[in-house]
This record gives C-alpha cells, structure tokens and sequence, in this order.
C-alpha cells in the first residue's frame, strides 16, 4: 500500500513536471516570444531590450529551468494587464470557479446517480426510455448551446434567474445547470450499466435465493458496489468541468479563473495564460490522486492489480 | 478499461459481416439517415444552398423563420442581423463542422494509435513514458491550451485542426494500448514472431487488425467530441475565421440578439446538436454489435 501511495505520487510530480514544459512551450511556440509580448509596432530595440530583461538569449534549458524554479514557487510573473502577480488575480477568481463546479457536479450527482439507479431498476419501463433520451440529448447538447437557450427561456423570457454575474444563490443555477448536464447524462448513464452489471452478479443472485430482502439486496448489497467506479468517474468529471467552466462562464459572464482565462488570451498576457493553465492542470492532478486513493481504499484488490501489470 | 475486452469482440475481418447479421436498432437508423442527410447537405452545399451564405440583404435584416408573422417564404429559417439567409449558413457550416471534425479525428487517431501500438507492444519503458506523457495531456484543460496555441499561432483551418488532434489523441492511445497488450500475449503472434516477421511488419499485419474494431467506435465517438470541440472554438472567436460560416460561430453572432432574435441562436445549436446525436447514435451501435464489452 506504501509503495502504490509512493508510485502514485511520482507519477503525479512527472505528470506535473510535464505540464511545466507544454506551458513553458505555450510562450516559445512561435519562435520569439517577444512579438507575442509586445505590440506589433515595437521598435527594434525594444524588442532587444526586452529580450535581455526576459533573459530570452540564454539556452532554452536554463530558461526552462529558471522558469520551473520560480513556478514551483508559485512565482509566474506579473499579469502584463494588470499588472500583479499572476497567482494573485487566480486566487481572487478560483474561488467563484469552484463553486460553480462544485455546482454543477452536484447537480449532475443529484439528478444522474438516482436517474440511472432507478432506471437500472426497472429496466425497460417508461422511466427508464426517458432516461436514455435525456442521456442521449445530454450528451449532444453543447455547453455554449445550452447555455444560450437557458438565458434565453429562463432569464430573458421568464426573467426567473439572472443572464449573466455572479450575485447570490439565484445566478448561480443557470450557469451550473448548463455546466452539469452533459456530467449528468454520462454518470447516469455509468451508474445505470453499472448497476445493471452487479445486480447480474452471482452474490446478487445469491442473496436473493437465501431469501435477503430485495430492498436489502438492492440497497446494501448492490448499490456499495456499484458506487466504485463512480468514485473514479468523479475525479475524471471534475476535471472535464473545470474545462467546460471555460466556456460556461465566457457565456454567463461569470467571474472565474476561466473568464479570466478567455480575457488573458485575448488580450495576450502570456504570463496569466501559463499560471492558469498550470494551475487548473494541478488542481486536476490533486484531485485525482485523492480519488485514487479513495478509490484504492474501496476496493483494496486495486492495488494488487496495477502491480501485476 | 478491461483488458479482456477483446475476447469477445471481433475482428476487424469479422466486423462487416456482424454488422450485416445484425439487425440495425431504430436507433442506429436514426442516427445514419441523419448523417447521411447533414453530410449530403455540406457536400452539395453550393449546390443546393438557396442563397450565397454571405450575401448579405440588408433590407430583410432579422426576418424570423417563415412560418411566423414577418416571415419570409424565401428565407425559411429567417435572415441574421446582417440579412443572410440562416439556412444557406447552416447548409454551409457543416462542410466545416463535418470536415474539420473528420480530419481531426483521423489525425488524432493517428498519432494516438501509433502511440498506443508502440507503448502497448513494447511494454516496459517505452509504455511508461508514453502513458505518462498521455496523462500530462488529460491533466490540461485542453479547451485552454488550443485557445492559446491557435491563438499564438493564428487561426487557419490547418492550425485548429493541429491543436484538436494534438490534444485527443490520448483516447486512442490508451484504448489501443489496453488491446494490445492482450493482443501480444496470443499465440499467432508468438506465432508469426517466431517466422521471423519483423517488428513493424508484425504490428501492422497482426497486432494493428486485431485492435481495429474498438479504433473504430472510438473514432466514431470522436467524431462526436470533435464536432463540439470546434464549434467551441469557433464560438469563442478561435476558430475558422469568418466569412466562412461555421455552428459555432453563427451561435456567437445569436448570443447578441438572445431578447429579439430567438432564431440567431437556436437554429445552429440544433444542429449541432441533431449532428452529435446522430454520430452517437452510430457509434453506440457500432459499439453494442462489434465490441460489447467496450466501456467509452
């Protein structure tokens, strides 16, 4: 259990160290990240200039390396906009980013893990048809697309909840809404196959025949199984928010790192753009790894599977 | 993802004739018609478009669809604010919807078989690398890390369909990776080792047959994402850039006319959306008849 924890947590600091050079590349993609950084209309010696200050001359390793030792600090430089640290102006957003992801995967939590269970339960029924059109439209419905339709019906014709802004509970359930459905059609759509598969099981079965009542069966005995793999679909779902949060909150005007994120592109603040990326990367590691570990902790064989791998 | 998972799937050689045995669902009918008309639309989109999508008349400014009171019959899905025909826009639009997405996938599936070949079949440290390097790439919020390099880099058709591929590959990678591991252990590649068959030559004509069928719905699946994918991009200004017209960025220009306009917006989103229903669908199929154990 020891070493899998230790392995685990090697393989995290790799997959970190790894993002460090894609967002490290971000800024030297084009070649010169100075015409990136500065306006089209640069003088020649203020390229010069800023080339030395940035130390753009010496070997790309020790750029590298000078940039990984200050980011492991947390250090990524001062926004070129707002001229403060980077990791200050996510602080101050990560916080409205989280919520609404938090949000959105309890509502989809809510809604899928009952949907799915009752439509495992009575397989073939009319609730169970209507589940699977949810999924299906769930699935293929564009965040960007709901979202217009929900400020559209909801906000501009019934005028129940706000467009746009983050002001109090009642802003809150568009954005998360359209942020959670396409969760919501996935996980229920994991917790109906899953509980489908353990209620084939033979201890199921077994159960059953030893004259177990079936409401014990169900929710005892079947739905602690099926709850496993949830746990890992989680950690995943988390970090597939995170990314929808992006446009989610473009459309609702929502003051997250990932608004945030959209500004600092356009407005070409490389050094922002690097902190958040590397940020949201980080918090998805993390939180991975702690599922993983509550994963491991569920079902112990785990552990023993990976190592014979 | 279960490694045992192709016991029961078949083999690329078997799979025309499963799915000939095997009655399609409604479903699965449903989905190909739909398809099968979008991709017909965007292929004769010169051809059957009613109007040039970027004409515009601005005379007949925001006209709803026809079938409302200041509707136009001309113009059965109304005018935008600049006076172009919404339908010819959206006939249009899918050759880029459809087009980019194809090419993505394709690219994407490349790069992601090749890897999961190499990792899968090599095992060791080559695997290890490889599947790392798979999940600093999951780690990423990709919608972020296309944004800023298509920005960096400017946004031509080549360059976002580079960054989509280059950030779903690992979908490919892993699934392939998982195959052929069990693939490997069988014995016609023992078999075919011991005759003396090369490395590459025994990957592409044993062990890449073998691992065909779950290539083939998550490609299909892919599709799907791709189609979302770029219609995100375009949506948020990064995408293939007007006046081509694209989903995406049809929604975009709709975004602003939420309260007047209801049809700006919700005519594209349709579909986009009936485009990804229809690929799902497909692909659900594929999945259910070649490869049932298949868990994506």
């Amino acid at each position: 259990m020891l070493a899998y924890l230790g392995r685990r947590l090697l393989q995290s600091v790799f997959v970190l160290l790894g993002v460090s050079v894609i967002v490290f590349g971000l800024l030297h993609l084009t070649g010169d990240p100075t015409r990136l950084l500065l306006p089209l209309e640069a003088r020649e010696e203020d390229v010069r200039q800023l080339r030395a200050l940035l130390g753009l001359d010496d070997p790309l390793w020790m750029q590298y390396a000078r940039f990984l030792s200050r980011a492991v600090r947390g250090d990524f430089g001062l926004s070129f906009k707002h001229q403060v640290p980077a990791l200050t102006l996510i602080a101050q957003t990560l916080p409205a980013t989280l919520q609404l992801t938090a949000a959105g995967l309890a509502l989809a939590l809510l809604v899928a893990v009952p949907a799915g269970i009752l439509a495992a339960l009575r397989r073939n029924s009319l609730l169970d048809a209507i589940c699977s059109v949810g999924v299906l439209i769930g699935q293929a419905m564009p965040v960007y697309w709901l979202g217009l339709l929900l400020i559209m019906v909801f906000a501009v014709g019934l005028g129940w909840f706000p467009a746009a802004g983050r002001d109090g509970l009642s802003s809150l359930v568009l954005p998360a809404t359209a942020l959670g459905a396409f969760s919501m059609a996935r996980i229920a759509r994991m917790a109906r196959s899953g509980m489908l598969e353990v209620l084939a099981q033979d201890y199921v079965r077994t159960a059953r025949a030893a004259g177990v009542r079936a409401f014990v069966v169900t929710y005892k005995y079947a739905l602690k199984n099926a709850a496993i793999p949830l746990v890992t679909i989680v950690g995943l779902e988390f970090g597939i928010l995170l990314g929808g949060a992006v446009i989610t909150e473009t459309i609702f005007a929502w003051p997250g790192v990932g608004r945030l994120a959209v500004d600092a592109i356009f407005s070409r603040d490389y050094p922002l753009v690097q902190a958040i990326v590397a940020m949201l990367a980080t918090l998805f590691v993390l939180i991975n790894l702690v599922m993983d570990l509550i994963y491991t902790y569920l079902d112990p064989r785990i552990v023993f599977v990976r190592r014979a791998r | 993802m279960s490694e045992s998972a192709s016991a029961t799937a078949v083999t690329a050689l078997e799979a025309p004739a499963r799915l000939a045995r095997r009655r399609p669902s409604f479903r699965a009918v449903f989905g190909l018609t739909v398809l099968l008309i979008m991709s017909g639309a965007a292929v004769l989109a010169p051809q059957i478009a009613p109007w040039d999508p970027a004409r515009q008349m601005l005379m007949k400014r925001l006209r709803p669809p026809a079938w409302e009171a200041r509707g136009l019959r001309e113009h059965p899905l109304g005018t935008d604010h600049l006076g172009r025909d919404i339908l010819s826009r959206i006939v249009h639009g899918g050759r880029i919807s459809l087009g980019v997405g194809l090419s993505a996938v394709t690219l994407s599936a490349l790069i992601g078989v090749s890897l999961g070949l190499l990792a899968g079949f090599h095992g060791g440290r080559t695997d290890a690398v490889v599947m790392r390097v798979a999940d600093v790439f999951l780690a990423i919020p990709y919608i972020l890390l296309a944004m800023g390099v298509v920005f960096a880099l400017g946004p031509s058709l080549l360059n976002v369909i580079l960054v989509m591929a280059v950030t779903r590959w690992v979908q490919f990678a892993r699934i392939v990776r998982a195959d052929v591991l069990s693939i490997r252990e069988r014995e016609f590649v023992s078999g075919a080792r011991a005759r003396g068959n090369r490395s590459l030559r025994l990957l592409l004509r044993h062990v890449l047959p073998n691992a065909l069928t779950p290539i083939i719905v998550v490609a299909t699946l892919e599709l799907a994402f791709m189609i979302i994918y770029e219609s995100a991009l375009s949506f948020l200004g990064l995408g293939v850039q007007p006046p081509t017209p694209t989903w995406g960025w049809m929604l975009a220009d709709g975004r602003n006319y939420l309260a007047t306009a209801w049809w700006l917006a919700t005519f594209p989103g349709l579909a986009i959306m009936l485009t990804v229903l229809a690929v799902n669908l497909l692909g659900d199929w594929l999945r259910d008849t070649l490869d049932p154990r298949l868990k994506v």
